[in-house]
C-alpha cells in the first residue's frame, strides 16, 4: 500500500560518458553549499577530491536474477551497499550512485524494482546522464553505451557547451532529441546546472507522471515537436505556445535514430483494462529488451481514477494515482524508449486495447 | 497480556510480564552474550553492555557504520564501514583487529571455535588463526557471507553464483560449489555435512558435503535474514515468511524431498529467529514487534513479547540457555530470565 515516499531516501543516478564531466557535476553536488548532506557510491576512488566518510567505492557488479530472464539484472553491488548505509540513516539526506562511462543504467534502476529491501528503504529519484557537446556525436555513433545512458535518462546535462559553435550545439540536440525526447535538458559549461534542476527530481515517483509530453527547450531557441504521431490531434495543453513551424534559426533538425527511437501512443477513447493490461504485460515480457523505458498515464473504461504506470525493460510498476477531474479530458498516454522498436506491433497491439 | 490481539491467539500463555525491559536509546542490529552480559550491537557506533543486574554501559567500538557482529560467547569481533575490524570482550575492552588498507568496508566476519577470525572486505576474504600471519583469498565477486566449519581449519566463502570452500593452511586449490545467483549469508550444519546459503532472491540453498547434491529450499515471500541451527543441528530454523521456517536435518538427506515444518504463522514475517541451546524451543521475533517462544515439536507458543512496535532485529541466548535477549530496531530491548 502506498507509504509515504518521503521517508524513503532519494536515490539520484548520475551517468554519463568518459569524460563527459560527471565529477565535476558530482564536486559540485558536494562541495555547495546546500545545507544537505549526500552519501555516494562512486566507481573510482580518488577521483573526488572531497574527504568525506559517505563517499564509498563500488565494484559495478551486475547480477543476473533466477527468473530466466536475461535483462533482469540488478547491482549486486548497490544491494550490499545501500543495506550497509541504512545503518547510518539519519546521517545523510539522498544517496548519488555515479556509475562508470560504460555502464548501462538499467541494473541500478531495476535493483530498486526487484529488491524489497531496497524499495522500502531508498526510491529512485531520476537518472540524469551528462553528455559532452563536442564528443557525443561521435560516441553516439560508436559507443552504445553512450546511446544507452541518453536513452535512459530522466535529465540531461549537455556539458561543454562553450566547446562547439551554436550550429554544432543544435546538432548535438536534434540528436539526443530524436533519442530521448522527454528528458529534461540543461545546457552547461563546466555542469553549471541548478542543483534542484538534477536532483530531488521525482522521476521515477508514479504520483508525478503527471504529463507525458516531449520536453521542449526554452522559446529563444526554437522549438522543435518531436512528436511521433501527430496525427491522434494535438489537444494537449502545454502552455509554452505552439509553434511547429518555427524551424528557423537557432530550432532544431529532426533526425530519426536509426536503432533508438521513441514511440508514444495516444487515445483519447478509453481503454479495455481487461486487454490492455495483459497486452503491456506480454508485450513487455516479449520486447522488454528493447524497450529501455516505458511510461503511461491511462484512462480506463467504467474507472474514474488515472491509472499510471512505468516501466524498465520487463519491469512495471502501475497504481491508481487519483480522480479524474472534472472537465479533465480522458485521454491514454503512453510513451516507450527503445532500440528497434516493432512500432507497428505496438501500435496494433494497442489499438487492439481502445473499448469500441 | 489482556491487550494482545485476540485474533491471533486468544489463550495463548505470556511471560510478558516477566520480561526485564532494557533502554538501549539507538537502533539495534544484533545482540550476543560474553560473560554473563548481554551486548547490543548498535547500528553505528558503539554497543551496549548490558550486566546481569540490569546496568547499561555504552562503550564505543566503531567510527561509523557497524556491518557485522559475531560472537563465540568470549568476544564479539565486529566490522565497520570505517574499514576497521574490531573485538570486545566481556570487560568491555576493545581490540583493534585489522585496518583495511584501502578503508573498505568490513562487511562480514566469522570466528572459529578455536579462536581464528575470517573476515572480508569486496572480493577479499582474510583469515588470521593464533599466531600465524593473516592469510588472504579473493573470489571472482564480493564476499556475501562467512563461516568456519565446525572442524579443520576450513572457510565458506559465499559469493554471486557460489560458494568457495577454501583451507587456509592449504596448498589445495579451493573447491568451488556452483549455483547460479547471489550468495549472501553461509552456514554449516553442526555435524559438518551440509552447507547452507541465504540467497539475494528469497530461498536458500544447500549442497550435501559429501557429494554436493543441490538443494534448493524455495517458497519464501521475502529474502531469508536469519538462519538458527536447533540443539544437535537436527533443524535449521529461518526468518522470511510469516511463519517461522524449519527445515529438518536430522537425516542423512536433510531436506531433499522434505517439506519444511512451518511453526507460529502470524499476520506478520519472522525477522529473526534463535534456537535454543540445549533444548528444542527457539525464540522468533517478527516484523510487527512479537516475539514467541517455540516448541520444536509441536509449536505451542509462548508469548514473551505484544506487537505493535517496530521490526524485532535481535534475538539471543545466553549459553546456558536461562536467559533470552532480544531487540527491536528502534533500541526498545528486554531480558527474559527463564
Amino acid at each position: 500500500m502506498p507509504e509515504l515516499t518521503s521517508s524513503k531516501i532519494p536515490v539520484t543516478v548520475l551517468t554519463g560518458y568518459l569524460g563527459a564531466g560527471k565529477t565535476t557535476l558530482l564536486n559540485r553536488i558536494l562541495s555547495e553549499n546546500h545545507g544537505k548532506k549526500y552519501a555516494v557510491i562512486v566507481n573510482e576512488f580518488g577521483e573526488i577530491g572531497i574527504d568525506n566518510d559517505l563517499i564509498i567505492g563500488a565494484d559495478e557488479e551486475v547480477f543476473e536474477m533466477n527468473n530466466g530472464c536475461v535483462c533482469c539484472t540488478v547491482r549486486g553491488d548497490l544491494v550490499r551497499i545501500l543495506d550497509g548505509l541504512m545503518k547510518r540513516k539519519g546521517k545523510f539526506d539522498a544517496i548519488i550512485v555515479e556509475t562508470t562511462g560504460l555502464a548501462d543504467p538499467a541494473p541500478v534502476a531495476q535493483t530498486f524494482f526487484v529488491d524489497e529491501d531496497v524499495q522500502k528503504n531508498a526510491r529512485l529519484d531520476a537518472v540524469v546522464t551528462v553528455a559532452d557537446a563536442k564528443w557525443l556525436n561521435d560516441r553516439l555513433k560508436d559507443a552504445p553505451e553512450a546511446k544507452n545512458q541518453i536513452a535512459f535518462a530522466d535529465v540531461i546535462v549537455l556539458n561543454k557547451t562553450d566547446l562547439v559553435s551554436k550550429a554544432e550545439l543544435a546538432e548535438v540536440e536534434a540528436r539526443i532529441r530524436a533519442i530521448n525526447p522527454y528528458a529534461k535538458l540543461h545546457r552547461t559549461e563546466r555542469c553549471q546546472v541548478a542543483l534542484s534542476d538534477v536532483l530531488e527530481r521525482g522521476a521515477f515517483d508514479l504520483d508525478r507522471i503527471l504529463e507525458i509530453e516531449p520536453e521542449f527547450l526554452d522559446a529563444g531557441d526554437g522549438h522543435d515537436h518531436h512528436d511521433h504521431d501527430h496525427h491522434h490531434g494535438h489537444d494537449h495543453h502545454h502552455d509554452h505556445g505552439h509553434s511547429h513551424d518555427n524551424h528557423g534559426t537557432g530550432g532544431l533538425k529532426h533526425y530519426h535514430d536509426e536503432d533508438m527511437q521513441s514511440l508514444s501512443l495516444r487515445s483519447n477513447k478509453p481503454l479495455d483494462a481487461t486487454k490492455f493490461m495483459p497486452w503491456l504485460q506480454n508485450l513487455v515480457a516479449s520486447e522488454g529488451q528493447k524497450i529501455l523505458r516505458s511510461k503511461g498515464i491511462l484512462a480506463f473504461t467504467d474507472d474514474d481514477e488515472r491509472y499510471v504506470f512505468q516501466g524498465v525493460h520487463m519491469m512495471l510498476e502501475g497504481d491508481h494515482q487519483r480522480a479524474w477531474k472534472d472537465g479533465e479530458a480522458r485521454e491514454s498516454r503512453l510513451v516507450f524508449i527503445g532500440r528497434e522498436l516493432p512500432e507497428q506491433t505496438i501500435r496494433d497491439g494497442f489499438e487492439s486495447c481502445i473499448t469500441t | 497480556m489482556k491487550e494482545f490481539d485476540p485474533g491471533e491467539a486468544a489463550s495463548i500463555i505470556s511471560v510478558t510480564d516477566k520480561v526485564r525491559p532494557v533502554a538501549i536509546g539507538m537502533p539495534v542490529t544484533s545482540v550476543h552474550f560474553i560473560g554473563d552480559h548481554a551486548v547490543f550491537v548498535g547500528a553505528e557506533k558503539s554497543v551496549a553492555m548490558v550486566s546481569g543486574q540490569g546496568e547499561v554501559s555504552r562503550v564505543s567500538v566503531h567510527g561509523g557504520g557497524i556491518l557485522c557482529a559475531v560472537s563465540d560467547g568470549r568476544r564479539i569481533v565486529m566490522g565497520g564501514d570505517d574499514g576497521r575490524l574490531v573485538a570486545l570482550d566481556a570487560k568491555g575492552e576493545i581490540t583493534l583487529l585489522a585496518t583495511d588498507a584501502k578503508r573498505r568496508w568490513i562487511d562480514n566476519v566469522a570466528l572459529h571455535p578455536e579462536g581464528a577470525v575470517a573476515w572480508s572486505a569486496g572480493k577479499t576474504a582474510f583469515v588470521r588463526s593464533g599466531r600465524a600471519e593473516e592469510k588472504s583469498f579473493d573470489v571472482p565477486s564480493t564476499v556475501g557471507g562467512l563461516a568456519f566449519a565446525p572442524k579443520g581449519l576450513r572457510l565458506a566463502v559465499a559469493h554471486y553464483n557460489g560458494v568457495t570452500l577454501w583451507f587456509p593452511n592449504m596448498v589445495a586449490t579451493a573447491e568451488v560449489l556452483e549455483w547460479a545467483g547471489s550468495h549472501l549469508g553461509v552456514v554449516f550444519s553442526p555435524d559438518n555435512k551440509f552447507l547452507v546459503t541465504a540467497m539475494h532472491e528469497p530461498a536458500l540453498h544447500g549442497w550435501r558435503l559429501a557429494d554436493n547434491r543441490h538443494m534448493r529450499m524455495t517458497g519464501y515471500p521475502g529474502r531469508v535474514r536469519s538462519m538458527s541451527w536447533s540443539v544437535g543441528g537436527k533443524a535449521l530454523a529461518t526468518s522470511g515468511a510469516d511463519t517461522i521456517i524449519l527445515w529438518p536435518f536430522a537425516s542423512k538427506d536433510g531436506p531433499m524431498g522434505k517439506e519444511p515444518a512451518m511453526l507460529a504463522p502470524l499476520q506478520a514475517r519472522v525477522s529473526v529467529v534463535a534456537c535454543h541451546p540445549k533444548q528444542d524451543i527457539l525464540a522468533a521475533g517478527y516484523s510487527d514487534g512479537t516475539i514467541l517462544m517455540v516448541r520444536l515439536q509441536d509449536g505451542a507458543e509462548i508469548l514473551v513479547r505484544k506487537n505493535g512496535t517496530e521490526p524485532v532485529s535481535a534475538l539471543a541466548w545466553n549459553a546456558k540457555g536461562t536467559l533470552l535477549a532480544f531487540a527491536a530496531e528502534d533500541g526498545d530491548a528486554g531480558l527474559l530470565e527463564l
